[in-house]
């Protein structure tokens, strides 16, 4: 094994195609091409069109621009699917990392690695006009009484049950897409997800979708950071680490986050 | 492997013991006993030997039969399971009763009534031929959607709906397998003591019939109490749900294995009744 990989080195460092700064050369599953992996489908404002390739969505710039910090050109960034469940399986994974809004937590921690965070999430309510005619408000008590839904594979199931507390056990989904479709179909009024996601769907998918409010990522005891998400002692993460380091300190993160999630401010805050 | 021969043969005995024949036959059951017990040994061992050898074993353990999350998950799970019980408990009956109807459609003989016959006919195959996850969407989100307020719009109701739709369909053909099981000399007999049709179905027919199926019966049940776990896609928090938030929180899918044990824990002992049903009816009929 170890034999392969030196020799897969130095036949690439002969063909002198090499660009990987020293951290990351070597690392990756396939020498010389960055394996990145997305959802299927990736939405937006993370990808946009589902074609991460295209540099274009929040993601996509972000996984370009810390595969260029560790000296991949663009035309050495090649792009996978995998669902949750195929990122946290154990065994050989086919990716390098994986970013499709990756919650950190200590458990999950413990099965797989995460990079440094690249996004703090806000969560956010989302809602329609409907429910906000009949006397919905932006705060604790009133969305008390809500009749609730969650998406089953994100943290805003626990999120729900700490900060909210509904007086009805909340019905959980398998993905977004239910869980517009149970709040079209009227069986539930109102839906927890990251202020991003929640901004897409009350624009694209809800025809009278309504952001009742957000709640600020430091709220919560254990604030949601999205981490790039790799196999447990992948050595790479140093070299995502340092990149995202980089990239937060001379601000061209913030610069990102600024060109694809600007919408999410002037969002109300729930008190 | 070993086996004492400790043949009890040419021992004559006087004719109140067993015969010769009854200990040889009594000897071959106890080897082949003994061979069993020490392949199944053999094979049980190696597979204990072997698979915790394999390369990855370390992370599938730490992923599939983590003590610590079990323990954490388990009660948890058991509590989800209580809401698969109901909905089972409040399902089968309805679906006995519509696929017994969907059978007497599929079973009318007066050509006036061929319409009924026909849409037995044509639900039995509409809803045997499409997946249970799909009617379970189509109706769960479909017909609420049409605007219906609450509480009507429940997923549990149209859950349920969708369930006793699919289900009844294969009850349906299981009745009408055991009604036409029933000799046709019976009607004729039934008949000539002046019975009315449906007194033939009623006091002649069905009550043999439905006897005749209950095993048949007894093994859709078991394959619906499984599928009531998909009722998860549409929002009820049943043990499949209630396992896959924690497998995604804890990214860890020994809840799972933890959800599996106790679907194994009900649907066994089912199973071997209905074995047992099966095997007291083939040998009354021989």
């Amino acid at each position: 094994m170890k034999l392969v990989t030196a020799t897969a080195i130095l036949s690439f460092a002969a063909s002198g195609a090499s660009a990987q700064n020293q951290c990351a050369a070597g690392k990756t599953i396939d020498d010389g091409v960055l394996t990145v992996a997305t959802g299927n489908p990736a939405y937006y404002p993370w990808v946009m069109d589902d074609a991460p390739e295209s540099k274009q969505g929040f993601e996509a710039a972000v996984a370009y621009a810390v595969a260029e910090r560790m000296g991949f050109a663009d035309d050495q960034v090649t792009w996978v699917r995998s669902s949750f469940d195929q990122a946290i399986q154990p065994g050989a994974k086919d990716f390098d990392f994986n970013l499709q809004q990756y919650s950190i937590t200590p458990e999950r921690d413990e099965i797989v690695d995460f990079s440094a965070p690249y996004y703090s999430a806000a969560m956010a309510v989302l809602t329609r006009q409907v429910i906000v005619d009949l006397g919905a408000e932006a705060n604790i008590d009133a969305l008390r009484s809500l009749k609730w839904g969650a998406d089953a594979n994100t943290t805003a199931v626990p999120m729900l049950a700490e900060v909210i507390a509904p007086e009805s056990d909340p019905l959980l989904y398998g993905d977004n897409a239910d869980v517009v479709e149970a709040m079209k179909a009227g069986q539930i009024d109102a839906a927890l997800f990251d202020l991003p996601t929640a901004l897409y769907l009350s624009a694209v998918v809800l025809d009278d979708g309504v952001i009742l409010g957000q709640f600020p990522a430091e709220r919560s005891e254990s604030p949601d950071q999205f981490g790039m998400l790799l196999e447990e002692g992948n050595p790479l993460k140093e070299c995502i680490d340092a990149a995202i380091a980089e990239m937060t300190a001379d601000g061209s993160l913030a610069a990102i986050e600024a060109e694809w999630l600007s919408e999410t401010t002037g969002v109300p805050v729930i008190q | 492997m070993a086996l004492a021969d400790q043949g009890g043969q040419g021992t004559g005995r006087p004719a109140p013991g067993p015969t010769r024949r009854q200990i040889y036959e009594a000897e071959v059951r106890r080897r082949s006993n003994l061979i069993a017990a020490g392949s199944t040994l053999t094979v049980l061992i190696l597979l204990i030997v072997l698979i915790p050898m394999a390369p990855g074993w370390e992370g599938v353990k730490k992923s599939f039969f983590n003590a610590e999350v079990f323990a954490r998950t388990f009660p948890g799970l058991l509590e989800a399971f209580l809401l698969d019980v109901a909905i089972f408990a409040w399902s089968a009956p309805l679906i006995f009763i519509l696929g017994l109807l969907i059978a007497l459609c599929r079973d009318v003989r007066k050509p006036a009534l061929y319409p009924l016959r026909l849409f037995g006919i044509l639900y039995t195959d509409i809803f045997r031929g499409i997946p249970v996850i799909l009617v379970i969407y189509l109706v769960g989100f479909g017909v609420p959607g049409l605007g219906l307020p609450r509480p009507w719009n429940s997923p549990y109701i149209w859950g349920t709906v969708a369930l006793v739709l699919t289900y009844a369909a294969y009850v349906a053909e299981v009745f009408r397998t055991g009604i036409e099981s029933i000799h046709q000399s019976q009607r004729s007999a039934a008949a000539s003591l002046g019975l009315s049709s449906s007194d033939t179905m009623r006091f002649v027919i069905l009550p043999q019939a439905i006897r005749r199926v209950v095993p048949a019966n007894m093994n859709l049940f078991i394959a619906l109490q499984k599928d009531v776990a998909l009722l998860s896609f549409i929002g009820p928090v049943e043990i499949f749900r209630q396992a896959g938030v924690y497998k995604s929180l804890l990214a860890n899918f020994t809840p799972y294995v933890g959800a599996a044990l106790i679907f194994l824990a009900i649907t066994i002992p089912a199973t071997r009744y209905a074995d047992y049903l099966l095997a007291k009816q083939s040998k009354a009929r021989s």
